[in-house]
């Protein structure tokens, strides 16, 4: 019948040969029209409860056990049992092959949408941004949680749950300190080179014998690092910095192998997701705007039918829903519905350009290519500079945005820019200074330590704008440090401009 | 093509472990909010789910964050109608967040989930001390036994049913005709007789005629098994629930003013523990409160457990009340009796005599089982643990303790105290409920 009125599906359900010549003719669509390229597809089908369980732990389909996983389902679990929020439609891997989730409980029209919103829109942003391409190892991501999975259960056999817990709080406490911004992390090496690695820290640890520390110390210092000038040795730590994960992994002197490996695991998994935060914007503008032009293209041809066309956009101006800041349902502004509005404003500045665009935009305004000009875009930009190079003053103002200033004195907030010819820069700028993950986040370094003396481990907090870090947390943040490094930890609050210490706080204060 | 993998069919509860691990973490919170809760609801309520809130502490994720009230930033906000530019507005109360990140991770701590019927009745069980069996045992929802029910097609091998694989093989042995052994003989029989013979053209034609029916009946034999898969009958078993009676319980207790919170507490414990085990043994399971001080009362739960009366203690006065009830609603033909008494020990001098001849005359005869206990004070316990005087109810009771082998008694101080009482009963095989019933 499908095949009789030439559309690609009929009715709600779906079965795997439809959504097999689905997902063709619309890869084959977004190949020729969007010339989108992609990685392989893998499609799996899962229920409303793995559903869950994948939302816990952070959206992998592998994760080692956690406690804090089973707190966040059950708030999921609250939230979805409440009718208080819906489960997404999907959830997109990036990895190679590209794996994408379907609910089972989709209709065949919304499974038509998640294809083109994940299989092609996502998984073309996985494959040809830069950020993603440089930053993270999309062949090497599942097999590498499959390893973290299997040693951290093979940690709590030999060492104790209690143990392998004790350092995953800490480790996931500095997740977000546990990442490289600014110098490119090393590759995952393959899996054979790490086991060899692990092998050694094993036979290591089988063969460290505790008689050798009645040794005496030979003369010409087997200990160099204990003869070393203080100066030489924060070289050769190379502090400042601010990987504090990679600080603690590396050169902690109470942790034993296994431990190092348990944060350095962490510390891989947050660097993996470092770029999709840098680029929600982008990512789900990407897939919102390939689902949408690919839905529209689809429905031209005669190969979806009305009914499903509506089910489609019905559920697209849902995810697509920005209310303003007035409104009871405000909650921040919505990637998928700034995103989807930026690239359709690219696509119209390159093909119908005011005066205006011409004067903002000489680059691409009226070029005719806007398929080119979007590839590029996606491929170049992360949030902050897409926000920076392409929100137009027409979507400033069709978007109404306004800048308030917010001064922690003051008890009043003050509106610095509105929508017109002196306020465009400033929004533009303001907007994609809050997209900036390297200033929005508390910026901490390792500065000093010690080693020779009390090893004392010093960190340094840059202070911007005045904004301090939040005492209670900070100090539980501190305590944890302290449990990986061993000995005192103290972090100085320093102003970034005038470079005088606001304040200090030494574990020493707070106590266990 | 992509390719598909269907995940519906993988196991469910993937995240079980880190629940679970999630539940040891907060579990001296959860335990507490569980005996809170058990402490202010009905006894017949510990056997459910409950609802819990988020435990506050060891389950915080701290990371070092912005605080929200410090330095000055700028928030970028959509759908502006009326500000201009140089506008000031007041700002919301404390905590109104009109910043560009949600409150989200502050509302996350603070929500409430159910535990399980099975997670509350762990905790429950924490510091009561039971053995393993009998939390099991606890736990599990019904006792089942299978009965045989038919037969099945299919089954596990040591429920084959011979006679009735062997009589569908027969059946379809002759249905089919499958060739007999006789007659294979014969006809082999007939061509050994040939071969001895002579032989002339007419004979070799025979002999090959008779070697082609062999074949043939050989061939048919083989292809008919002799026994085939579909012949092959299963006895199947039905899981019946054991047919349970009724059970009514009698809660005793003591509520003059030397019975405190701590008493009562222990006291609710020993009720709850009591009725668990009704409930997973009888169908139906009803509990009487009897009060007492110098005269008893029926009562609901909430005065049983809330409210003190002022006055004596004169224990048979409780007991002639549970006889009185039982006389009326709960024949004992057909109610299993069980009573639970919990009292500090104090009894009026002569009224101990009065009790001893109630139990021994009238009342051990209907229950099948009454457990006393005495509620010490926790400096008590070390003195009088282990010697047999005591107070004057103690030294009436342990004389009919000697007659009577349903008759449990203990003094307790503290939830661990509480298990031996029940020790013999949770001795038996829940299997032999039925003819152990009047025994005793």
């Amino acid at each position: 019948m499908a095949s009789k009125s030439g559309l690609l599906f009929s009715g709600s359900d779906w079965d795997f040969r439809t959504l097999s010549r689905a997902y063709e003719t619309i890869e084959a669509v977004a190949t020729e029209e969007l010339h989108l390229d992609v990685y392989p597809v893998q499609m799996e089908i899962i229920s409303s409860e793995q559903m869950l369980d994948a939302y816990s732990s952070v959206g992998m389909p592998l994760m080692y056990r956690h406690w804090s996983f089973g707190k966040h389902y059950l708030y999921q679990e609250l939230l979805y049992r409440k009718g208080g929020r819906g489960l997404a439609y999907e959830l997109v891997i990036n990895s190679n092959p590209c794996i994408v989730y379907l609910m089972e409980e989709n209709t065949m029209a919304l499974q038509a949408l998640v294809t083109a919103h994940a299989a092609l829109g996502h998984n073309h942003f996985f494959k040809n941004n830069y950020l993603f391409q440089q930053w993270t190892d999309a062949s090497a991501i599942l097999s590498y949680l499959d390893f973290a999975k299997g040693y951290i259960a093979r940690c709590e056999e030999r060492h104790g749950v209690d143990a392998v817990e004790e350092i995953l709080d800490a480790a996931h406490a500095l997740m977000e300190q546990g990442v490289f911004r600014y110098h490119r992390p090393p590759k995952l090496s393959s899996e054979k080179q790490r086991e060899g690695v692990r092998e050694r820290l094993e036979y290591e640890e089988r063969s460290y014998n505790d008689l050798w520390r009645t040794l005496p110390p030979s003369k010409d210092g087997t200990k160099p690092r204990e003869t070393d000038t203080m100066a030489e040795r924060r070289k050769s730590l190379k502090l400042p910095e601010e990987n504090l994960l990679y600080f603690l992994e590396k050169n902690s002197l109470i942790l034993e192998p296994w431990q190092r490996e348990v944060i350095r695991i962490v510390r891989v998994i947050a660097q993996y997701f470092y770029p999709q935060r840098q680029t929600q914007v982008m990512n789900e503008g990407c897939a919102t705007f390939v689902h949408y032009t690919l839905m529209n293209l689809l429905f031209d041809r005669g190969l979806i039918g009305e009914g499903a066309m509506l089910e489609v956009l019905r559920n697209h101006s849902n995810v697509i829903f920005q209310p303003g800041f007035d409104d009871p349902r405000f909650s921040g502004i919505n990637p998928y519905a700034l995103g989807l509005d930026m690239m359709q404003d690219i696509q119209r500045i390159s093909t119908a350009p005011t005066a205006e665009d011409r004067d903002w935009f000489p680059d691409i305004a009226g070029n005719g290519d806007w398929r080119q000009t979007l590839l590029d875009a996606w491929a170049n930009h992360r949030d902050e500079s897409f926000i920076r190079q392409y929100l137009s003053p027409t979507l400033i103002r069709k978007w109404r945005f306004f800048v308030l200033a917010d001064a922690a004195n003051d008890p009043h907030y003050e509106v610095a820019s509105i929508h017109n010819e002196r306020g465009y820069e400033s929004i533009r700028a303001a907007l994609a200074h809050s997209y900036d993950i390297g200033a929005s986040r508390p910026d901490i370094q390792v500065v000093d330590v010690d080693l020779l003396g009390d090893r004392h481990l010093r960190l340094q907090h840059k202070v911007k704008d005045g904004i301090v870090l939040e005492g209670g947390s900070r100090d539980a943040t501190l305590r944890h440090i302290r449990k990986l490094w061993g000995y005192e930890v103290s972090m100085a609050a320093v102003d970034a401009q005038t470079g005088a210490t606001v304040h200090e706080r030494s574990t020493s204060q707070i106590g266990e | 093509m992509p390719i598909f993998i269907d995940r519906r069919l993988n196991p469910k509860d993937k995240s079980l472990g880190n629940r679970q691990r999630f539940l040891r973490r907060a579990r001296e919170e959860l335990k507490r909010t569980i005996r809170d809760q058990i402490r202010t609801g009905k006894i017949a309520d510990v056997d459910a789910e409950h609802a819990v809130s988020m435990p506050a502490r060891g389950t915080g994720e701290p990371s070092f964050k912005d605080a929200r009230n410090s330095g000055s930033r700028q928030h970028v906000l959509p759908g502006n109608k009326h500000f201009a530019r140089g506008d000031r507005l007041p700002k919301p109360g404390q905590g109104g967040g009109m910043g560009s990140a949600p409150g989200r991770t502050e509302s996350e701590d603070d929500f409430r989930f159910v535990l399980s019927r099975e997670e509350v009745l762990d905790l429950f069980f924490e510091d009561l001390e039971l053995p393993d069996m009998v939390k099991l045992n606890l736990k599990e929802i019904l006792a089942f036994k299978p009965r045989r029910a038919g037969f099945a097609a299919t089954g596990s091998p040591t429920n084959i049913n011979v006679g009735r694989t062997m009589r569908n093989s027969h059946g379809r042995r002759i249905a089919l005709r499958r060739p007999k052994q006789e007659a294979v003989d014969a006809v082999a029989q007939e061509i050994a007789t040939l071969e001895t013979k002579p032989q002339n053209a007419e004979m070799r034609q025979r002999i090959v005629a008779l070697q082609e029916e062999l074949e043939r009946l050989e061939r048919r034999r083989k292809r008919i098994a002799f026994v085939d898969p579909v012949d092959i009958r299963f006895n199947r078993f039905d899981a019946q629930p054991v047919p349970n009676a009724n059970a009514v319980m009698f809660c005793l207790m003591d509520v003059s003013g030397s019975m405190g919170e701590r008493e009562k507490d222990l006291a609710k414990r020993f009720f709850v523990l009591l009725h668990l085990f009704l409930k997973r043994r009888y169908d139906r399971t009803e509990v009487v409160f009897i009060r007492h001080t110098h005269e008893a009362q029926e009562v609901d739960e909430e005065t049983f457990f809330y409210n003190t009366q002022s006055g004596g203690t004169v224990v048979s006065t409780a007991l002639e009340e549970m006889h009185r009830i039982v006389e009326q609603r709960y024949p004992s033909r057909e109610w299993n009796i069980y009573v639970a008494q919990a009292s500090d020990g104090d009894n009026f001098v002569t009224d101990s005599e009065r009790c001893i001849a109630l139990l021994d005359e009238q009342i051990m005869r209907l229950c099948q089982y009454f457990a006393y206990v005495e509620i010490l004070d926790e400096r008590e316990s070390h003195i009088f643990g282990a010697t047999d005087n005591g107070t004057s109810l103690w030294r009436a009771y342990s004389a009919v303790k000697l007659r009577w082998s349903n008759f449990q008694m203990s003094r307790i101080a503290t939830a661990a105290d509480i298990y031996p009482v029940f020790r013999q009963l949770f001795a038996r095989q829940p299997g032999y409920q039925k003819s152990a019933e009047r025994g005793g």
